[in-house]
């Protein structure tokens, strides 16, 4: 459920005129709820940003989530390459 | 990966009876973001449940969810905040383990020590994200979240579920 609480306070946030990027961890739900910007990450529930303790894979999926600032052709669901 | 297939049972089959389809963002807002991100202030929030020390934790006994939220500042020793959340519907270790799994305000701290983005709001959110029945947090407190982030002059806001 936390999937679907992230897009409903994201897209609270989006029209309050803050552009928003959430990580999602399950597809199925993203593609039905439609948030505007998401990167999906291949990770178990619980790690969103892929592993404890390893801050270089953290820092590229935040730099893969901070590229999906620039797009306005919402919604946009985009997979982060591992 | 996340899947509905890898969920024990019990969860799955009450993903796939859920009625996601009734929230669905119609129509999806957008927007711009009308500065660089160096010169940007972003936000960070959290639905893992987390909460400083000297806050009351969330209520993981109401059945519809806890739609509250908490706000985190951004002084705050990232090591030190609590997991609130009890969801058995994932595995909690990484996020004991560390805080910035799910809310990566250290990695943000670098970000701009490293000049990539303009600095941090002076406080963050922190929601519980079992919230079966969403009418509170979608009517109530999602507005409110935002509204703040607003009047704090927040240019980007990046969300983290569990």
């Amino acid at each position: 459920m936390c999937v679907q609480t992230v897009g409903l306070i994201q897209s609270a946030i989006e029209r309050a005129g803050i552009t928003t990027v959430s990580i999602s961890l399950l597809h199925e739900v993203t593609d039905v709820l439609r948030p505007p910007r998401a990167l999906f990450v291949p990770y178990k529930l619980g790690f969103p940003l892929g592993e404890p303790n390893n801050s270089a894979l953290q820092h590229r999926i935040i730099a893969a989530a901070l590229s999906l600032l620039a797009r306005n052709d919402v919604p946009v669901i985009e997979d982060f390459q591992a | 990966m996340a899947t509905y297939g890898e969920m024990v049972l019990k969860y799955r089959l009450f993903m796939k009876a859920y009625p996601f389809a009734r929230y669905a963002i119609n129509p999806v807002p957008c927007a711009n973001l009308e500065k660089p991100l160096n010169t940007a202030r972003v936000a960070l929030i959290t639905t893992a449940g987390l909460h400083t020390p000297e806050q009351v934790g969330f209520d993981s006994f109401l059945k519809s969810g806890d739609a509250s939220f908490r706000e985190i500042p951004n002084s705050v020793i990232t090591s030190t905040l609590i997991e609130a959340h009890k969801s058995d519907t994932f595995d909690h270790s990484g996020v004991l383990a560390n805080r910035n799994l799910a809310f990566p305000l250290d990695r943000f701290r670098e970000l701009v020590a490293q000049g990539e983005i303009g600095n941090l709001n002076h406080r963050h959110f922190s929601f519980m994200g079992s919230i079966l029945r969403p009418k509170r947090l979608i009517e109530e407190t999602a507005p409110e979240v935002a509204e703040g982030l607003r009047a704090d002059g927040v240019d980007v806001a990046f969300l983290t579920p569990v």
